[in-house]
C-alpha cells in the first residue's frame, strides 16, 4: 500500500509584508494521525504560516496542499473550514450568544416554518459536545466559559465542520496545570480517533510530553523537522536560538554590594499570575526578569509598578511602601517605568512629544494644575537630545515617529521624575536595532548613575547585560543566573527544560 | 447532515473522560445565570405591573380601555422608531437621523403632493403618490447612510449626527419653515383609521414588533445582527455576510422611520417642519431602559418594546395626576434617570 498522502503540506513557502519577509522558502509537511508541534522564538514566523495554513492569507510564492489535493481558493470559506482549523489564543466566539447558538452560527437548524428551532439546535449542540465529551451546559452564554472549556467547545465547533486537522496556537499559555493535563489527555484521544494536531508551543517540555514530530522555525525560514523521540532537548534549543553563543556585550562594573536595595519585593503573590516571589535591587544593579509570554514576569513587573495589585506580600521601593495597586503612589516613592506595550499604555499617539514625554511630571511643569508650555518644551528638548529622539522639535506627535523613536519617548518619561528605580517591560518590542543598541546603551548609562533597574523581558539581548537575570517559569523564579550565561542555558531555563534531562 | 454522521461514527470513545465534570459549581452557577438572563428580558414587567396599579390609584380611568389605547397610539410612532433604532444598536452602529427622517420623508411627499398655493405645496403629483414617495424618501437616506457607514467606513454617530442637521434643514428649505396641511387621503389613513375599533396605527405597531420578536429570534437573519454586534470578526470567520447584513439594517431602520413619520403625519394631518425633534433622545432612553446595550450584540425586541411602554404609561400617569404640562419635560428626564439605575442593578453590569 502506497503510503498516504500527508493531511497537509506546505512547499517553498515566502510572505513578504512590505519589505519584512516573514517567511523565506519555508515548508511543512504534516501527515495524518500525528501530533506535530512546531517551535520557534518570537518573529520566526510561525504565526505567518498559520495564517496561510488556514487560507486567511495567501502566500506571496509556494503551494498549500490537503491531503494531496491543492489547497482551496481563499475565498471559499466552507471548504478551507472543512479541512483545516485553528484553536488561537484569542477567542473567536460571540460572548453573548449561547454555547449551543456559536457552535451553529449561520447553520442553524429550521423548522417547517423556516424558522430556527431552538430546541433541536440545543439537541444538536449537545450532541455534538457529548461525542467529543465536553461537559458544558450549551445553554450558557459563551462568555461566562472559562478558556480550557471555551478552547475545547473551540475543538468541538472545528470537528463539527468535518476538519480533522486542528491548529492549536499556545493553548497552554492560560492554563493551570490540571487543565494543561485535561488537554493533553483530551489532545491523545482525538489523536487516536484520527484527528491530527498542529501544536503551537513555547514549553518544550510539553513537546516532549505530547508531540511525535517537531518542526523549528528561525528568522523565517524552516531549521529542521524531526521526530521527537531523536532529537535531544540541547539541540532543539539550539536549533531555535541559533549557533550565535552568547558573547557578553562590554564589561559592567559590579555594583557595590554595599549599596541600598531600591526594590524589595517580599513573597508577592497573585493568584493566575505569580507565586511567592521575593528578590531586591541594589542602587546601581541590572536586574533582568526572564520568561515565556505567559510565565507571569511581566504581571511581577507591572505589580512593582501599580499597574497591578498583588494579592499578598509586599512591595518596597527605596524604603517606602506605596499604596499598592496605585501607580501614582510607585511613581513618587521613585520608580519609573516602560509599560509592556507602548501603543496601548505608553504613548497618546495624537499627543506631541513634549505632552507624552511629560505627563508623569506635571507637578514640574508650573505651579498648581497649570502648564508653562515653555518649561514643557524645554524638558522635552533636554529629553530629546538625552535620548537622541530624531524630529524636527517637541511639538510633532508621536504618531509621526518611528517605532524606535516612539519607544526613546516612552524611556523620556520613565527618566523624567529621576527615578531611583526604573523598570522596563519588553524595553525593545518592535525597535529597530539601532535604536535598540542605543536604548539598551543608555539603560547602562542610568544605572552606573545608581539608579536600581528591571529588565522583564524574553529578548535576549535585553537580558545580556543585567548584573543577574531571575528566570520566571509558570509564576514562579525557578533560576538565577549571574552575568555571562550561554543563551542555551537561558532559553531551556525560560521554556522550562531541564538540559540534563 | 455530514458532520452529525462523521461525529457519530466516532464515539466509540463515548462519554468516558469528562475533563470539565470535578467542577460541577460552575455549571450550576451557569445555569443559575441563565435564568437570571432570561429574568432579565422581563425585568422591567414588575415596573409596569407597578405603575398600571399606581394608575390607578391616581385615576380610576387608567386601566379604561379607552385611556390604555391611547397610551398606545400615542406611543406608537415614537415605538417604531424604538424598533428601527434597536436594529441599529444591535448590530453596534447607531443612527441619530432617524428623527429627522421622522420629519423629512412624510414632508417630501406633502411638498410634492398638496396643491400650489396652500402653504409651500408644488402640487407636482397626485395625492396617491404621496405614501410611495414617504417610503422612497426613507429608502433613499438609508442608502446614504449605509454609504457613508459602510462603504466609507465613517463612524456612525458622527454620519447621522451630519444627517440629522442636513435633513432637518432640508425639511425647513422646503417647507419655508411652516407647517404642511391640506395633505392628501391617502396619507391621512393609517394614522386617523381604526382596525376592530383600535386604531391602525397601534396594530401596526404591534404586528412590527411581534414580526421583530420573530426575526431577531428565530431566523438565521436576526441572529447575525447578534453575531456581528458582538464580534464582527467572528462572524466573518463563521460567513456571515456582514456588510449585507449591515446594509440591510441600516436602510430598514430609515425606513421604518418614515413609517412611523407617516404614521404621526396622518394623525396630525400635518407636516410640521420640526417634526420628530428632539425624538431621538426618548428612543435612545427606551432602548437602553429596555436592556439594549449600546455596545451592541445585547438585548431583544421585547425589552425595547416594554421599556418604550414603560415611558409612557408613567408620562400618561403624570398626566392624568394633574401634573403640570410645564413640568412633565424635567420629570421624563429624572425617570429616565432612574429607569436606568435601576436596569443597571437588574442588570448587574456597567453600562457603556
Amino acid at each position: 500500500m502506497a503510503t498516504a498522502p500527508p493531511v497537509v503540506e506546505a512547499t517553498g513557502i515566502t510572505k513578504r509584508f512590505g519589505s519584512t519577509v516573514a517567511l523565506r522558502e519555508a515548508g511543512i509537511r504534516i501527515d495524518a494521525g500525528q501530533t506535530h508541534a512546531l517551535v520557534g522564538r518570537n518573529g520566526a514566523g510561525k504565526s505567518t504560516l498559520v495564517s496561510i495554513l488556514t487560507g486567511l492569507q495567501a502566500p506571496d510564492e509556494g503551494t498549500v496542499s490537503f491531503g494531496g489535493e491543492p489547497a482551496p481558493r481563499l475565498a471559499d470559506r466552507d471548504a478551507w473550514r472543512r479541512r483545516v482549523a485553528c484553536v488561537y489564543q484569542k477567542s473567536t466566539i460571540i460572548p453573548e450568544l449561547t454555547v449551543a447558538e456559536n457552535l451553529f452560527l449561520n447553520r442553524h437548524d429550521r423548522g417547517r416554518s423556516g424558522l430556527i428551532n431552538w430546541k433541536t439546535v440545543r439537541g444538536r449542540a449537545r450532541e455534538l459536545l457529548d461525542t467529543w465529551s465536553v461537559d458544558v451546559d450549551v445553554r450558557t452564554p459563551a462568555r461566562e466559559l472559562d478558556v480550557e472549556q471555551r478552547q475545547f467547545v473551540e475543538i468541538a465547533r472545528a470537528l463539527s465542520f468535518g476538519a480533522r486537522f486542528i491548529i492549536l496556537d499556545e493553548p497552554t499559555a492560560q492554563l493551570d496545570g490540571a487543565a494543561i493535563n485535561r488537554l493533553f489527555a483530551r489532545i491523545n484521544d482525538l489523536q487516536r480517533q484520527g484527528v491530527t494536531f498542529l501544536f503551537i508551543s513555547h514549553h518544550l517540555q510539553e513537546i516532549y510530553e505530547i508531540c511525535d514530530t517537531v518542526t523549528v522555525f528561525r528568522d523565517a525560514r524552516h531549521i529542521l523537522t524531526a521526530a521527537v523521540d531523536e532529537l535531544p532537548r540541547a539541540e532543539l534549543v539550539a536549533a531555535m536560538t541559533g549557533d550565535a553563543a552568547g558573547e557578553a556585550v562590554g564589561e559592567r562594573r559590579d555594583p557595590s554590594a554595599s549599596a541600598v536595595d531600591v526594590l524589595k519585593v517580599d513573597s508577592a503573590s497573585l493568584p493566575g499570575a505569580y507565586d511567592d516571589v521575593s528578590f531586591r535591587i541594589r542602587a546601581g544593579e541590572i536586574v533582568g526578569l526572564a520568561g515565556a509570554a505567559s510565565s507571569g514576569r511581566i504581571e511581577i513587573a507591572e505589580t512593582v509598578v501599580g499597574l497591578r495589585k498583588a494579592a499578598g506580600g509586599t512591595v518596597e521601593i527605596a524604603g517606602n511602601r506605596p499604596r499598592p495597586g496605585s501607580v501614582p503612589a510607585a511613581l513618587k516613592a521613585g520608580a519609573g517605568f516602560v509599560p509592556q506595550d507602548r501603543h496601548h499604555q505608553g504613548l497618546v499617539p495624537e499627543m506631541s512629544i513634549a505632552d507624552n514625554g511629560t505627563l508623569t511630571i506635571p507637578e514640574r511643569l508650573g505651579p498648581t494644575g497649570f502648564i508653562d508650555g515653555r518649561r514643557r518644551d524645554g524638558f522635552a528638548r533636554s529629553m530629546i537630545g538625552k535620548l537622541a529622539i530624531k524630529t524636527p522639535g517637541p511639538e510633532l506627535p508621536v504618531s509621526g515617529l518611528s517605532g524606535g523613536n516612539q519607544q526613546k519617548v516612552v524611556m523620556a518619561r520613565a527618566l523624567a521624575n529621576d527615578p531611583k528605580l526604573l523598570v522596563l517591560i519588553n524595553p525593545t518590542a518592535g525597535v529597530d536595532v539601532r535604536s535598540k543598541e542605543f536604548l539598551l546603551g543608555k539603560v547602562g548609562e542610568i544605572a552606573e548613575s545608581g539608579t536600581g533597574v528591571l529588565v522583564a523581558s524574553d529578548e535576549l539581548d535585553d537580558l545580556r547585560m543585567c548584573d543577574r537575570v531571575l528566570v520566571v517559569f509558570q509564576g514562579r523564579v525557578v533560576a538565577e543566573m549571574a552575568h555571562g550565561w550561554h543563551d542555551h542555558d537561558l532559553v531551556a531555563a525560560m521554556e522550562g527544560v531541564d538540559l540534563d534531562g | 447532515m455530514a458532520e452529525t454522521t462523521t461525529a457519530a461514527a466516532v464515539t466509540a470513545n463515548g462519554p468516558a473522560g469528562d475533563p470539565g465534570g470535578d467542577r460541577p459549581s460552575s455549571r450550576i452557577a451557569g445555569g443559575r445565570r441563565i435564568a437570571f438572563a432570561r429574568m432579565r428580558d422581563l425585568a422591567l414587567i414588575p415596573a409596569i405591573i407597578v405603575i398600571a396599579i399606581v394608575g390607578q390609584l391616581v385615576s380610576p380611568v387608567f386601566l379604561q380601555p379607552d385611556n390604555l389605547i391611547n397610551v398606545l397610539q400615542t406611543m406608537s410612532e415614537i415605538a417604531v422608531l424604538v424598533l428601527a433604532q434597536t436594529l441599529v444598536l444591535i448590530v453596534k452602529k447607531m443612527d441619530l437621523s432617524l428623527e429627522s427622517t421622522v420629519g423629512l420623508a412624510p414632508g417630501v411627499a406633502a411638498w410634492l403632493t398638496v396643491p400650489v398655493g396652500a402653504g409651500h405645496g408644488l402640487g407636482l403629483l397626485p395625492g396617491g403618490w404621496s405614501v410611495p414617495v414617504t417610503l422612497a424618501v426613507g429608502v433613499l437616506i438609508g442608502v446614504v447612510n449605509a454609504l457613508f457607514i459602510i462603504r466609507f467606513g465613517l463612524n456612525g454617530f458622527i454620519v447621522t449626527l451630519g444627517m440629522l442637521i442636513v435633513l432637518r434643514g432640508i425639511l425647513t428649505g422646503i417647507s419655508g419653515g411652516q407647517t404642511f396641511f391640506q395633505l392628501p387621503e391617502s396619507m391621512l389613513y393609517l394614522g386617523t383609521t381604526q382596525w376592530f375599533g383600535v386604531p391602525a396605527s397601534v396594530w401596526l405597531c404591534l404586528i412590527l414588533f411581534a414580526a421583530g420578536i420573530v426575526v431577531l429570534g428565530f431566523t438565521s437573519f436576526g441572529r447575525s445582527l447578534y453575531a456581528i454586534g458582538g464580534n464582527v470578526d467572528a462572524s466573518k470567520a463563521a460567513g456571515i455576510r456582514t456588510d449585507r447584513v449591515l446594509w440591510i439594517v441600516i436602510v430598514t431602520a430609515s425606513l421604518l422611520a418614515a413609517l412611523s413619520g407617516l404614521l404621526l403625519s396622518g394623525r396630525l394631518a400635518s407636516v410640521a417642519s420640526a417634526q420628530g425633534n428632539g425624538y431621538i433622545f426618548t428612543v435612545f432612553a427606551a432602548a437602553v431602559i429596555g436592556g439594549i446595550s449600546l455596545n451592541g450584540g445585547k438585548g431583544t425586541m421585547f425589552g425595547a418594546f416594554t421599556g418604550i411602554l414603560l415611558l409612557f404609561m408613567i408620562q400618561n400617569v403624570l398626566t392624568l395626576g394633574g401634573v403640570p404640562a410645564q413640568w412633565i419635560g424635567a420629570l421624563n428626564g429624572t425617570i429616565i434617570l432612574i429607569a436606568l439605575a435601576l436596569s443597571r442593578v437588574t442588570g448587574g453590569k456597567a453600562q457603556e
